[in-house]
Order: C-alpha cells, then structure tokens, then sequence
C-alpha cells in the first residue's frame, strides 16, 4: 500500500526534515509515525497525501510514485485517500453536512446519493444529529469527526491522519481513537501521526519513530 | 474525466451553473455595476458595427450605380435643353433622363417637411436637370463624361454621384477599422474587468479552494463555477448592450429617415438584426469567460 525508498525532503531554507527514510506499510495495517515536535512527521504526511514531493527518493502511495506523478493525475490519487489535516481544514462557512458532501461534489456523486452517503458518514462519527450545525458551533472533538467523517466519506482504503487527538480532552480523544479503530477492523489501513501515548496504550500498534527527520528502529 | 468517469460530470456542470446563478444573485449591487460597465464597453463598438453593417448593406445597393447629373443654367430655356439633348444622343453615354425644372419642385413639394419651403418660393429656383445612367464604366471615364458636359453651353453644374459611393466607401473602410480598434480595446476592458471580479471571488473562496484541491478537486472542477460565472455576466452584460444599441438604433431611425429621404436615399437605421444580437450576448460570454479563465489559471498556477 506504501512503499518509501531512501526518501529524503530538503526546504529551501537548507533544513533536511527527512533523511534516507525507508518503510513498508500493507494493506490493513494499522501504523504510527511518532516523535517529537520537528521530528519530520507531518512532512511525511504531505509527502504521502503528495502535497509536496521528495527531494530524493521515491514513495509510493496505491502503486503510484509520487515523486514522479503528473500534475494532473495527483487529484485522483488523493480521491483514494482519506485526509485528516493537522489544522482540519473545516470550511466555516457552511453546515456540517455540507462539509461533508464536498468530497462527493468533487467526484459529481448525484445529489440524492451524496446525501445518503454524508449521513451515513456522519451517523458513524456520532454527529448525525447535527448535521445542519455550523462548524463554529461545534467542540474541538466534534469537529476533529467532522473532519474524520469528510475525509471517510468517500470509503477510502488509506486513512492518513495528522495528530488526530491534539488538543482534544481524553474523553475527546478516546472517542476518537474508538472511531478509528472501527475503521480499522473493517479492512481500512491507518497511518496517523501523533505524539500522544494514549494511542501507544490501546492499540500496541507498529510504531515508525522519527528523531530529528531520521527513522530509527522500525521493528517491520 | 478519466477519474469518476461520464457519470460524474453532468452533476458537476449543473452544480458549477448554480453555484455561479446563486453569486451574481448574492451580491446584486456588485452585480448591476459589473453589468453596467460590461455592458457600456460592448455596446459601443456593438452599436458601431450593427450601423456599419446597415451602411455597407445600402453601400452595396447604390455602388453600382453610376449617376451623372447635369444641372443646366437657372436662366436656360428650352433650346439650350435641347442643344444639350442632341449633344447627348451624339455622345450616347448610355441611358439618360430629362428632368424638367417643373418637375423637380413638384417632387419637392411632395417631400415631408419641405412643401412650407416650396410653396414660399416666388419662383421656382431649380434647374433643368439630365439625370445620365452612365453603367458600370469605371471612374477616369466617368470622370472624363464630366469634364465633357461641364464644357457644353448652359451647364452650370455636373455631379458625378460615383464620387459620393467612393466617398461613402473609403468612410466605411475606415469606419471598419475604427470599429475594429474600438472592438478590441473594449473586448480587453471586458475581460480586465472580469478578470478583477474573478480574482476577487477567488480570494473570497481561497479557504475552499485550498480544500477542495486538497481533497481530490481537479483544475477543471476548481475552474468551472468562475468560468460560468463569466460566462454569465458577460452574457447579461451583452443582453444590457444589445437594449442600448437597440435604442439607439430606434432612437436615431425615423430622424435618420426623413434626413436621409431629402437626399432621395431610401435608407433605415433601426436596431440590430437577430444574428447580430446572438453574437453580441455570444461574444460577451465568451469574453467573460476568457477572463475568467485567465484569472483562475493564473491563480492556480501561483499556488502551485
Ligand atoms: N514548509 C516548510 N519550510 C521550511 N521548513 C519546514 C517546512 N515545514 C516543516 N519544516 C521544518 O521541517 C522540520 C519538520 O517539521 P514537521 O514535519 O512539521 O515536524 P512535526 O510534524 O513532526 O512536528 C522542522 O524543522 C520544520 O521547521
Ligand atoms: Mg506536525
């Protein structure tokens, strides 16, 4: 499912965020990438939502080499994936369901069938019942399963996801991680960068641990 | 549409209409004064072309004709008409008429607005006249035939009427290119104009087109609702130009009439022709959408 080769991301400024990183994830796994603030693990996330594209190496998300996809071929790419942003990118200017159907308008789901699946996306994270709420209305774990649930929607088979539970209270964040577990179970391979032990405490996932942009240990 | 396929772009098109329907109508004020001035900018050369087209239209119908009048002295009588008569029949320029001084205030006094002037005339001030059908000769003959009757006895005036239709040609040529100029420089206002009312919607929007790329939107799809949007107001813009030149057009047409009748021209002005309203409302959508497209091209390029 992906596929990093000796991946490295250099930035303009001359910082290396990313070293020589190699690893394998397959289908179904369930795997966190760890380590400190600056450690390199929401580069690794642009770098597989091919938000950016390494400076060397190559990653390959779904069979396909980011470092050497086409401009035009990313947005369908990114269609097989579910996002989850560090910042959410929520859009406060319409309802939750909205929110939701926004994926589905992209892939000109007709109307009627976009607004089943919403639903059906928002009765899993627990917000069906707000479904005409505004965002702003919402807490913090509410809106982080908004998020959840936008980037579900269109049943993807790899969920990345950006420190899910920062700045969530732990009943918040134990929501959260309960969600993502039911995805889990059902197949969907999960990639989540995160810092928080809670995580480590309930699933005893594999770890990728990142320390100043390298990887160290992987026990895969 | 490799990607979701045929199914998924009708519902993608309709969704761009509405989206584009639903921003001109939330901000009508914005709306009415992007009208007004795309408007403004297409009706000038519009109105332009559709008068140059009427004019070209009656150009062609008279440029054929080839006319010569020969006004005789206001003191000849009738022998010097008929010296000049059988100096015509020698010269046998083609087909000619003899227009008696009579008739000509009788054909006066039956033209609207003109009768007051012919009935306080103490006499009658018109000339004999011979009215020469010269046909298609070319203009150093024509010319030549002039210079010729100018020389008999008794003839004050020669009017060689291919004069005014070359006259009337040059003017439309170079009414065509100012037209033209006109044309392209307010076909760059228009798609300026909507080029900055696009770049403003974006920078409005730029929070859901960050997402929206982020989550699968191709180029296309982030470009339809804007290219719609310009499309549309460039056509509302059209339909306000084509009223302006139509009224103008009704406006200008009976004085235009009766002005021209005094030359014994049969010419109407009036309005645009149905072709030519299509093409008013076609090419201000397609210069609304040109500057859409410019804009969120640009835009998407500098985000990367
Ligand atoms: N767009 C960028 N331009 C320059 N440096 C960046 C950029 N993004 C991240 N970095 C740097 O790369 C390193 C890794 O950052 P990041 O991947 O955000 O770490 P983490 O998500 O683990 O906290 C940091 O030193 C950060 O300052
Ligand atoms: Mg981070």
């Amino acid at each position: 499912m992906i596929s990093a080769n000796a991946v490295t991301k250099r930035y303009p400024q001359g910082i290396e965020a990313l070293k020589e990183i190699s690893f394998e994830i397959e289908d179904g796994e369930m795997v966190f990438i760890t380590g400190h603030s600056g450690a390199g693990k929401s580069t690794l996330f642009r770098l597989l939502a091919a938000v950016e594209r390494p400076t060397s190496g190559s990653i390959a998300v779904n069979g396909q080499n980011i470092a050497a996809l086409r401009r035009g071929a990313i947005p369908y790419l990114r269609r097989k994936l579910g996002l989850i942003f560090q910042d959410q990118k929520l859009l406060f200017d319409r309802s939750v369901l909205d929110n939701v159907l926004l994926p589905l308008s992209i892939v000109g789901l007709p109307a009627r069938e976009a607004i089943r699946r919403a639903r059906a996306a928002l009765d899993k994270v627990g917000l069906l019942d707000r479904e005409r709420a505004q965002p702003i209305a919402l807490s913090g774990g509410e809106q982080q399963r908004l998020a959840i649930a936008r980037a579900v929607v269109n049943r993807p088979s790899l969920l990345l996801a950006d420190e899910p539970t920062a700045n969530l209270d732990s009943e918040s964040a134990s929501q959260i991680l309960d969600i993502f577990r039911s995805f889990h179970q059902v197949g969907v391979t999960l990639v989540v960068a995160t810092h928080d032990a809670q995580w480590m405490a309930r699933f005893s996932p594999r770890v990728l641990r990142l320390e100043r942009g390298r990887l160290l240990g992987d026990p895969a | 549409m490799s990607g979701s396929g045929m199914s998924g772009f009708f519902p993608q098109h309709y969704a761009a209409q509405k989206s584009a329907v639903r921003r001109l109508l939330s901000s009508p004020l914005n709306t009415l004064l992007s009208l007004v001035v795309i408007g403004a900018a297409l009706a000038l050369p519009a109105a332009g072309w559709v008068m140059l087209d009427k004019l070209q239209g009656f150009a062609g119908q008279v440029s054929g004709v080839q006319q010569i009048s020969v006004f005789m002295a206001t003191d000849a009588g009738k022998e010097e008409a008929a010296e000049i008569e059988s100096r015509l029949r020698q010269a046998n320029p083609g087909q000619w008429r003899f227009v008696a001084r009579e008739e000509a205030l009788k054909s006066l006094e039956e033209t609207e607005g003109m009768a007051d002037v012919a009935a306080g005339l103490a006499k009658n001030p018109l000339p004999d006249a011979f009215v020469v059908e010269a046909g298609d000769r070319g203009p150093e003959t024509l010319e030549k035939l002039a210079e010729t009757f100018k020389s008999w006895p008794a003839v004050a005036h020669v009017q060689l009427d291919s004069a005014w239709s070359r006259r009337l040609d040059a003017f439309l040529r170079i009414g065509a290119l100012a037209v033209s100029l006109l044309a392209a420089l307010f076909a760059g206002a228009l798609v300026a104009v909507t080029f900055n009312t696009i770049r403003l919607q974006i920078l409005a929007q730029a929070a859901e087109i960050e997402v929206s790329r982020l989550i699968g939107a191709t180029d296309a799809f982030i470009r339809r609702p804007f290219q719609y949007f310009g499309a549309l107001q460039g056509a509302l813009g059209g339909l306000f130009a084509l009223s302006l030149v139509a009224g103008i057009g009704l406006a200008l047409a009976a004085p235009a009439r009766e002005l021209l009748a005094l030359y014994g021209v049969a010419f109407t002005p009036g309005g645009p022709t149905l072709p030519q309203a299509a093409a008013i409302v076609g090419v201000g959508a397609a210069l609304g959408w040109l500057g859409a497209q410019i804009s969120v091209s640009i835009y998407l390029r500098r985000v990367g």
